[in-house]
């Protein structure tokens, strides 16, 4: 068996933690819980989970507006998440960011980012730091499709070949920047050969497959740590739901969510490929799923009974560290 | 509101009202061309073609009408938006950009300070910039700290820039499509929340001038200037206050480059009073732009200290409650009009 069981059952409860809690927020949107612009990640867990599992609370991630899943792979409090999505005073960020500014540095997540190829530039400069200080971490930036196509990442993935950055560049394809197609805003035939032109090495990879999502990032993150620059990665995968919550997708072919869901469902195809091999039991995965399901619950319930944030004094408290 | 409205009309929200002036101005001018991010949608999908009409859908049916030539869905990138809007400008077109969030200006900034708003000073007066930037702007959404700013005094610094802030639907549609037929760069700046407000907009095209202030309430105790939605603040706080026999004189300087001083020394010659409600940060803001003219142009005219009433020195937080206590309310108007007062 080439993947102990403890890991096998660690990815499941990690990718079904995400996909709950995003059903979840969903939800709990719909009934007016959680406010603003949410972006769910659900169907995308396998790169998510993939991409982090190896990795130690001082490496780096930088995510994406669509964060969840990155945070959660990441090892954040999914209940320290939940109340920051509600706006609450004990959330993670104390309610000032919300959903698409999480933060969480004692787990090596600098944030989720509101801006399309913001996150990337960073991670460069938290490769950087490693480098300069020789800590042997390194940094993943989670980009879309969409991002790809940013000045600010373009500019990034040169910067990191220059300067032989520790820097895993994954670039998540779900085939929609926003409500535009990946076909049509990518100018190129393959995201991953535009990437190797900067002179990287450069790889594509379905990401519904966890097991070849983790295998890449495996030699991604290696090629990192031992000092040998930048690797990008394009992780071909589906986005479940709209580009944001509410989104009526109108942009969306006739039953393709719906065929996804069916064919292309990361958790399914993890499922039905553990089973097959005899690696977990179906049991063992449904007595993750109570548990995962209960969590959740938890987290709404203590994110709904959390406290809002008290306007006279935290308002302008945090603008600065000193003044 | 006192717009006076001869010919036919209906009651557009701020949404439809930008729309048809988008609409109409491309009808009549072919070099008038609108990209963007998703301002069609659906690019390169298998569903529906106008899929979003932009993010707010202010955009909605330009697309079949016109068609994808001159409803442009670009990738996103900023720098590469109003860069090539820019350009194009310079080189025979009109081209109404779109910033989903003026947030956004972060990613693109050099391509609006250091050259469309340069080239006609910089190149001797041989170039002319024909550009909007449409962007939408304000806290209220619960956006967060990215997506709600209002980044308007950033912009109204800087020299050959004009910069435009509707509050109304009526106002919306003329002062777009001055801001189409302009040959500067035009910030057309929308408060997000807006969007579904209505009033009675004529349905033929018309251009309101830049520079020319709006009087939506007129008084004799204390002026009030207020900007985009805070307009909307100002009228409540000033029918409240009316109700305590305190008048006010609410003045809307609907573009705030240029600036309509003139309106606004005269009104403080009449009351001596000024308040100034803004949405932005107080330092370097419109508010203190405006209370410093008035310092340097009005000293005499001034019974009071001027007051400003704006958002704290602190970025938009996210939490509802934060929010809410972060943007200047009626209270805190009404608070400011009786300090001044002395009441």
């Amino acid at each position: 068996m080439p993947y102990d069981s403890a890991f096998l059952l660690r990815a499941y409860r990690t990718m079904k933690t995400i996909r709950i809690f995003e059903e979840r927020c969903i939800k709990e949107f719909e009934a007016g819980n959680v406010p603003g612009f949410v972006h769910a990640s659900n169907g995308q867990e396998s790169i998510a989970v993939a991409s982090c599992i190896d990795l130690s609370d001082t490496d780096i991630i930088g995510s994406t507006h669509r964060g969840h899943g990155h945070s959660i792979a990441k090892g954040c409090d999914v209940i320290g998440m939940m109340k920051e999505i509600m706006g609450k005073a004990t959330g993670l960020c104390k309610g000032k960011g919300g959903s698409m500014h999480i933060a969480d540095f004692d787990k090596g997540m600098i944030g989720a980012n509101a801006i399309v190829g913001g996150g990337q530039p960073l991670c460069n400069g938290a490769a950087l730091a490693s480098k300069t200080l020789g800590t042997k971490d390194i940094a993943m930036s989670f980009g879309g499709d969409g991002s790809a196509n940013q000045g600010t990442v373009l500019e990034s993935l040169n910067f990191a070949v220059v300067l032989k950055l520790p820097h895993v560049f994954m670039f998540e394809n779900n085939g929609y920047g926003e409500g535009t197609g990946a076909n049509y805003a990518l100018g190129c035939d393959s995201l991953a050969d535009r990437n190797r032109a900067f002179g990287m090495p450069s790889e594509y990879v379905d990401g519904t497959d966890f097991f070849a999502t983790y295998e890449v990032c495996k030699r991604a993150i290696a090629h990192a740590r031992d000092g040998k620059g930048p690797f990008a990665i394009e992780a071909e995968t589906v986005r479940f739901d709209g580009h944001f919550i509410g989104d009526p997708q109108l942009y969306r072919g006739k039953d393709e969510i719906k065929l996804a869901k069916k064919n292309r469902d990361c958790i399914k195809i993890f499922r039905d490929r553990v089973i097959k091999e005899g690696w977990l039991k179906a049991e063992e995965m449904d007595a993750i799923d109570t548990e995962v399901i209960a969590l959740i619950e938890t987290a709404v319930k203590e994110g709904l009974a959390a406290p809002n944030p008290d306007p006279e004094t935290d308002l302008m408290a945090d603008v600065y560290c000193s003044y | 509101m006192t717009n006076k409205i001869k010919g036919p009309s209906s009651i557009k929200t701020y949404r439809e009202a930008i729309n048809d002036a988008l609409r109409q101005e491309m009808r009549r001018d072919p070099r008038v061309i609108i990209l963007g991010e998703e301002v069609s949608g659906g690019a390169g999908c298998e569903g529906q073609d106008d899929a979003y009409g932009g993010v707010f859908g202010v955009t909605k049916g330009l697309m079949p009408e016109f068609g994808r030539e001159r409803v442009i869905d670009t990738p996103i990138s900023e720098s590469a938006i109003i860069g090539a809007a820019a350009g194009a400008a310079n080189n025979g077109l009109r081209p109404v950009a779109e910033l989903m969030f003026f947030d956004f200006i972060g990613v693109c900034f050099d391509q609006i300070f250091n050259q469309a708003a340069k080239f006609r000073y910089m190149f001797g007066g041989k170039s002319r910039t024909p550009m909007v930037i449409r962007g939408t702007v304000g806290a209220g959404w619960r956006a967060g700290a990215q997506h709600s700013s209002m980044l308007h005094p950033v912009v109204t610094h800087i020299p050959g820039l004009k910069v435009v802030m509707p509050s109304n639907a009526y106002d919306a549609k003329g002062l777009l499509i001055q801001a189409i037929r302009d040959d500067d760069p035009v910030l057309f700046l929308e408060h997000k929340i807006m969007y579904d407000l209505k009033c009675e907009v004529p349905d033929e095209a018309y251009a309101i001038p830049f520079g020319e202030a709006a009087f939506p309430r007129e008084g004799t105790d204390v002026t009030i200037v207020a900007i985009s939605n805070m307009v909307h603040r100002a009228i409540q706080a000033a029918d409240e206050l009316a109700k305590e026999g305190i008048s006010c004189d609410v003045i809307d300087p609907r573009t705030v480059s240029p600036l309509d001083e003139e309106s606004i020394l005269e009104s403080v010659e009449i009351t001596g009073r000024l308040v100034i409600v803004d949405e932005a940060h107080e330092r370097c803001s419109l508010a203190a732009d405006i209370s410093s003219i008035v310092a340097e142009k009005g000293f005499s005219s001034l019974r009071a200290p001027i007051r400003k009433v704006t958002a704290p020195h602190a970025p938009v937080p996210f939490s509802p409650v934060l929010e809410d206590a972060y943007v200047p309310s009626v209270e805190r108007i009404i608070r400011a009009v009786k300090d001044v007062l002395g009441a």
